[in-house]
């Protein structure tokens, strides 16, 4: 029977991180992430786990120790927020190339500046091409039953990458919901025992990693790199199928809602989600054709399942949490708009930027930017190349 | 995933073919990895001047001056990457120190 909870997202990951036992955790506490390493220094101090945590000085030490761990053969996990998550740039990159299945909790939270500590995604969406897979959350049922999956996912032999576990600082790592557990001997047999074929800590084997690579061989290293990011794709879809068996919860590369005969369609990731199928459902019982593609994961990103969900659409907004500054819109913007290009015909695609440092999105906001795009399709105007949703000005 | 055991990588090797993460599974193999051409100026061994004191061989950072029997032989060039730090520490001047194309 599963286990019925009332919990904040920090206090769900870190309960699967218990349930897992990880042999070494290494995090530097940041807002909003802090309560993760301190409830699993708390775990390890009342004997309720036997991981080894490591304190260390910054996040550019914990990914490095994440890193030295992992590559020793041991199955390693780190929680980061914001600037923390900045601080590993370097590492997050080594701990990718190197092909290291590190779980990394990531609280999403902006970076500075102006300083802020509320959610949005610029944290995470700067580190986008650092070759980690990137899962996203919507509440904290998720971000528990996400994180599990992605230590599956990461050492996967066909996938060898690190993870990022994400969730929205404070909206889903703060706010208690109400959910469901497995229990803790249904998790261990999901994720299993952490057998690499090559670490360090072999006796019986010799091995040098994060040697110099040549230019003879970097390119099809970082080929290598990328076959691996493509085969995770189905990695996840069969992990989450599997783990439909123990929690009898569905998941995929994306989530449709009401997309079936919907005209109008938003693209959306993390909590947000929420927010806007309760607008959806108010519109539906208004007559509007609203839909709604939450992206579950953005990396790799799942350009088929998007094109696939977004055939019949009128008009696409494609919502943004975080700024790119490219000057031509945010990411999931610029990566929804590619993975259309040729393959769904005449659909309008607006990219709005939302939600950032923490700015409230309320259903009366998704409500507008469906009006928004309903006018545009019966205007025959195009949109503006992207804009920021109910900016005072 | 290719994980075959591969001590004579070369680049011939397709991306098939190569370790995850470029790991080697092999130890003191940094010998294969010929640096002599690097070098744009040459250490010239003068054998009758050498006392055989090996002041040399330990300043060489790349291990480029092979003794056997306790006494030096002439320079490793697939190796040395001409730095010169060899000719400055001789106090006899039996090494002499010469740019290419000089």
């Amino acid at each position: 029977m599963a286990i019925s909870e009332r919990l904040s997202g920090n206090e769900a990951v870190s309960f699967a991180i218990k349930q897992i036992n990880p042999d070494v955790v290494a995090a530097f506490p940041i807002t909003p992430s802090t309560e993760i390493p301190q409830f699993i220094s708390q775990y390890i101090a009342n004997g309720e786990m036997t991981t080894v945590y490591v304190p260390v000085e910054s996040e550019h030490s914990s990914m490095s120790a994440c890193v030295g761990a992992q590559a020793a053969g041991a199955r390693s996990m780190t929680a980061t927020s914001s600037c923390g998550l900045a601080y590993m740039f370097e590492m997050l990159y080594i701990a990718a190339s190197n092909r290291l299945p590190i779980t990394m909790a990531c609280v999403n939270r902006a970076l500075s500046g102006p300083i802020n500590i509320n959610n949005d995604h610029s944290d995470s969406m700067g580190a986008r091409d650092a070759g980690w897979i990137q899962i996203y959350a919507e509440n904290a049922q998720e971000a528990y039953d996400n994180f599990i999956q992605c230590v599956r996912i990461g050492e996967h032999k066909d996938v060898h990458l690190p993870v990022m576990a994400c969730q929205d600082g404070f909206i889903t790592s703060h706010a208690v919901e109400r959910m469901e557990l497995i229990e803790t001997d249904k998790v261990k047999a999901f994720v299993g025992e952490y057998n690499p074929e090559k670490y360090l800590l072999n006796p019986d084997e010799i091995l040098a990693v994060g040697t110099y690579d040549t230019p003879q061989y970097y390119m099809e290293h970082k080929k290598a790199q990328t076959e691996a990011m493509k085969n995770a794709r189905q990695v996840i879809k069969d992990i989450a199928k599997e783990f439909e068996t123990i929690s009898g919860r569905k998941y995929d590369m994306i989530e449709e809602y009401r997309m079936e005969d919907a005209e109008y369609a938003m693209v959306i990731i993390g909590s947000s989600a929420g927010t806007a199928k309760e607008a959806i459902d108010e519109l539906r019982t208004a007559g509007v054709k609203a839909g709604l593609i939450k992206v579950r994961v953005f990396r790799p990103f799942p350009l088929e399942e998007i094109a696939a969900a977004l055939k019949g659409v009128k008009a696409v907004a494609i919502m943004d949490k975080t700024d790119s500054f490219s000057a031509a819109g945010g990411p999931l913007g610029a990566e929804v708009k590619a993975a259309i290009y040729g393959k769904v015909d005449g659909l309008v695609a607006a990219n709005y930027i939302y939600g950032l440092g923490g700015r409230d999105v309320r259903v009366e906001h998704i409500k507008l930017v469906f009006d928004e795009i309903a006018e545009l399709v019966k205007s025959g105007k195009q949109p503006e190349t992207y804009k920021y949703l109910a900016i005072r000005e | 995933m290719k994980d075959n055991l591969m001590k004579n990588i070369t680049p011939d090797n397709k991306w098939q073919d190569l370790t995850p993460g470029g790991f080697i599974y092999a130890s003191g193999n940094s010998a294969e990895f010929k640096t002599g051409d690097w070098r744009t100026a040459t250490p010239k061994f003068i054998e009758e001047k050498c006392k055989q004191c090996l002041l040399c061989v330990p300043v060489c950072p790349d291990c480029s001056i092979p003794v056997v029997d306790g006494k030096r032989l002439d320079f490793d060039f697939d190796h040395c990457k001409g730095c010169g730090i060899c000719a400055k520490v001789c106090p006899f001047d039996a090494i002499e120190f010469v740019k290419d194309g000089e």
